[in-house]
């Protein structure tokens, strides 16, 4: 009896570590003897119980018949990371342009829907969440309007069971600078195609502002069919936000009083110079998603570090910053990316903030998301230490109260090549 | 006016680094990771002439300049096995062969991104052709010299002639789809590479006739044959561009049938699958931390490949191939603690020591020891922490790198057209395929 208990045991070890990953697995779960990394009160000795999906309760020394007890003693548990900008489920192979779904044709089409893009069964959505990433922004990338972002948890079978409720209007806002060492363009002609692209814009808000009117008519029945205004109309009605991506000093500024008599709800993203205008941005009062952290300075005169150290700068300014990796496949160095800013000035505290509650507060969905607090939707993971100290090991993750395996193709090749087997002949 | 006020910023920017210029440094009190001896407390480094002299606690020296490295970490320059920093040009991707080009006649001192590596404790690059081309150009090893405006200075003299080789994706892509010729396939590549080294070994042969007085008339100079000839005599180290680990098993044949045995696969994401194999012929790698799916044939890729290598006994480095990563080689590294474990010793390795011996410079650099360069990093908190911030970095015992001193404009060189200097968008997976610089521009940009 026991023997068949032992080779039973050795049968699942067994079909564990075939290429499948392993199911996530739904239940009651209570995470014993951990601590609960908070913002404001260090770390706390407490109890998790997970249920339903959601942090049931939080208190030491809870018990609960039936929960499935993970034993977190030396360990902290910490709210599940958010990537604030990604093509995360948008793009699998980057060199392949059919396996990438971010850049439609057609430069003003903020009607566009990331979500239904989502490829749930993304390689690249494992080897993400394992790093504790459980929520990131697929943000589309072509022309002025290139579509509307939609945030997702990193777990679930449709792009619907992975909509965590953020969605945005993006505007890659009429940029200056250049866009890479082969554009040779001269001044005279950047100028040029800066005030042509603005008179577009411009003349699309206005053909907007205009729908909005038609839309409020009695007779909107009437209109004829026109998404790509409707999704802006949105926009002016306040029910989407608008994430407008800016990087250059002269840019921002330029964005900033062009929004000064729109009523709007706007993020600013990218905002690479946003270190050298941070009273304008305060003085506005507009949040900020920028990254990644660990990218080269704009200027060849900047200061080597001035990536580094810009979210810390608007941080400290007042600017309420999200962080973002811009990246597909290795969306899984966001705590990196958070690390570099802690480092270079952000503190700790401040950098796990710009990638939690920051960002769910940026998004409106700070009810539900950021932070390890009870009633909110069970995102977080169990490690056993700092998450963005590199050789921390993350060993458990749950997205929406599903346990996850820590699986991923390249756990998976590790475990099947590491000792390969027939080795050489 | 202007232009007077330039050159006289220009000079101004220039005084600090000339004015650094020293042989003979003094670094005191530092916790000392030497790579190849342990780690050492309280220790202290005297570098004479820009080199090693001695490691010892409480060393007495006149007439030096000294640093103070309490509470500091002190650690070789780090070395990058793959960079393409400091080149004017990465790729002459107009035939399936270059042997006869050379980076070394391409270095620009004035690249910015070497002061930038500098910054992150990098002393030491491998200046690569790009991977246009099966067999590329030759490659430079170069030392951050920072301030000279003279490219030769920036050359590590005596270090090993290199070539760059590529396999794949790239290769077939220039050649068989951008211009209609072999190679179109990982078949072709292999025949190219036969080609080549035939064609070598003749003509090696028809100057062995000719110096040995079997003939009488010398055969016509040729300096791609003579390339590929001197590969056959084991004088270049060949550093190649792969992926996947059927064209690694390939090479590695060719390699055998021609009897060259010096060999560093460069990227090899899938050298996890055959690390058996690269360790039995003696094969080096030199991988990504962590890139991969940004192309087909890295899209069966792992993280933990840097681990699974160097578990198999294969000599593995991780290098940046991008401006930005060169910048923090020390956290690449790092990653490989979260990804299969690797001890202290090892994941420093990596960026150290284990690249000097792929670039065949590992009597001269690569660890902390007497007799080697004064090539030092200096860091805040453990190079292996996320916390790590490079504090100075020396190379031959010169400060090329100071945190606390540097201007925050570093230029050595301005563009007296522009009033400020250009603001680059930042571009996602601009660095990717760096390896295919220049070509990409002359092949595919025009499509956009």
């Amino acid at each position: 009896m026991k023997y068949t208990y032992i080779l039973s045991l050795l049968l699942l070890s067994t079909f564990c570590y075939g290429q499948q990953v392993q199911k996530p697995q739904n239940g009651i779960f209570l995470l014993k003897n951990g601590k609960i990394q908070t913002f404001d009160q260090g770390q706390i000795e407490a109890d998790v119980l997970i249920m339903e999906g959601r942090i049931k309760e939080i208190h030491n020394d809870i018990s609960h018949p039936g929960a499935q007890v993970i034993d977190c003693t030396n360990h902290i548990i910490y709210p599940g990371m958010i990537d604030g900008g990604t093509r995360l489920g948008l793009s699998e192979v980057g060199s392949i342009s059919l396996t990438q779904d971010h850049g439609e044709i057609g430069s003003y089409a903020p009607h566009l829907d990331a979500l239904t893009a989502i490829n749930p069964s993304s390689v690249n959505i494992p080897v993400t969440r394992v790093n504790g990433v459980t929520t990131s922004l697929a943000v589309p990338s072509r022309g002025r309007f290139p579509g509307t972002a939609a945030l997702i948890d990193l777990h679930g079978y449709t792009p619907e069971q992975m909509y965590a409720g953020f969605k945005g209007v993006v505007l890659n806002f009429p940029s200056t600078g250049r866009r890479g060492s082969w554009d040779r363009r001269s001044d005279e002609d950047i100028q040029k195609a800066d005030k042509k692209a603005k008179k577009e814009l411009n003349d699309f808000w206005k053909q907007a502002e205009l729908r909005q009117g038609i839309l409020a008519h009695p007779d909107a029945d009437a209109a004829d069919y026109n998404p790509q205004l409707d999704a802006l109309v949105d926009v002016l009605n306040k029910d989407r936000t608008l994430m407008l991506e800016v990087n250059r000093k002269s840019d921002i500024l330029n964005a900033l009083s062009w929004i000064r008599d729109k009523d709007i709800n706007v993020i600013f993203t990218g905002v690479s110079e946003g270190y050298l205008v941070t009273d304008s941005l305060t003085h506005y009062n507009i949040d900020v998603i920028t990254g990644p952290v660990l990218s080269n300075p704009g200027r060849s005169s900047d200061r080597y570090d001035v990536a580094y150290a810009n979210a810390a700068v608007m941080q400290k300014a007042g600017i309420k910053v999200a962080l973002r990796t811009n990246e597909s496949e290795n969306v899984r160095n966001l705590p990196f990316n958070a690390g570099f800013a802690a480092t270079y000035g952000m503190g700790y505290i401040e950098a796990l903030k710009a990638v939690t509650i920051n960002s769910a507060e940026i998004f409106g969905i700070d009810k539900d998301y950021g932070s390890v607090e009870t009633g909110k939707i069970a995102n977080l993971f169990v490690a056993d230490g700092d998450p963005f100290e590199t050789k921390t090991k993350i060993k458990y993750l749950f997205i929406k109260g599903w346990n996850i395996p820590m699986e991923s193709r390249h756990t998976l090749l590790y475990d099947e090549y590491l000792k390969r087997s027939p080795g050489i002949e | 006016m202007k232009q007077v006020l330039y050159i006289f910023s220009f000079l101004i920017l220039s005084y600090p680094i000339i004015a650094q210029e020293s042989g003979d440094i003094l670094i005191k009190n530092g916790t000392v990771l030497t790579i190849t001896n342990g780690n050492l407390k309280f220790t202290d480094i005297l570098i004479r002439d820009g080199k090693i002299k001695s490691i010892a606690k409480d060393i007495k020296a006149e007439d030096v300049k000294v640093i103070d490295a309490s509470g500091l970490y002190v650690m070789p320059g780090i070395i990058d096995a793959h960079s393409h920093i400091a080149i004017d040009a990465v790729n002459e991707g107009t035939n399936p062969v270059t042997a006869e080009v050379n980076v070394g006649d391409a270095i620009d001192p004035y690249d910015i991104n070497i002061y930038r590596a500098l910054a992150g404790g990098v002393t030491i690059s491998h200046a690569m052709h790009g991977s246009a081309n099966a067999i590329g150009g030759q490659c430079e090893t170069i030392k951050h010299r920072w301030g000279a405006k003279d490219p030769a200075a920036m050359r590590m003299d005596g270090a090993p002639r290199t070539i760059k080789f590529a396999l794949g994706e790239n290769p077939m892509r220039v050649h068989g789809e951008g211009r209609g010729i072999v190679p179109a396939t990982r078949m072709g590549v292999e025949q190219v590479f036969r080609n080549a080294f035939a064609e070598g070994k003749a003509y090696m042969k028809e100057w062995e006739a000719y110096q040995g007085g079997v003939t009488s008339v010398p055969p016509e100079y040729n300096l791609r044959k003579q390339t590929m000839a001197d590969i056959l005599k084991g004088d270049i180290i060949i550093h190649c561009h792969s992926y996947r680990a059927d064209e690694i098993l390939m090479l590695m044949n060719v390699l055998e049938d021609y009897g060259v045995d010096k060999i560093c696969f460069q990227h090899v994401n899938e050298g996890f699958k055959v690390a058996p194999e690269l360790a039995a012929f003696g094969a080096h790698a030199s991988v990504f931390s962590d890139w991969w799916a940004y192309k087909f044939e890295v899209y069966y890729s792992t993280a933990y490949n840097a681990a699974i290598l160097t578990e198999n006994g294969v000599v593995t480095s991780i290098n940046s191939d991008s401006r930005e990563l060169i910048r923090h080689l020390y956290h690449e590294a790092a990653k490989t603690q979260r990804y299969g474990e690797l001890s202290d010793d090892q994941a420093l390795s990596l960026i150290t020591i284990n690249p000097a011996i792929q670039l065949g410079i590992e009597d001269r650099v690569g660890s902390i020891e007497e007799g080697k360069d004064g090539d030092i990093a200096i860091f805040k908190n453990h190079p292996l922490s996320i916390y790590a911030v490079p504090q100075y970095t020396i190379v031959d015992g010169a400060v090329r790198f100071n945190i606390k001193e540097d201007a925050a404009d570093m230029r050595q060189e301005v563009n007296p057209e522009e009033q400020i200097p250009a603001f680059y968008e930042y571009r996602a997976h601009e660095e990717e395929d760096s390896c295919l610089q220049g070509v990409f521009e002359q092949l595919f940009l025009h499509q956009h």
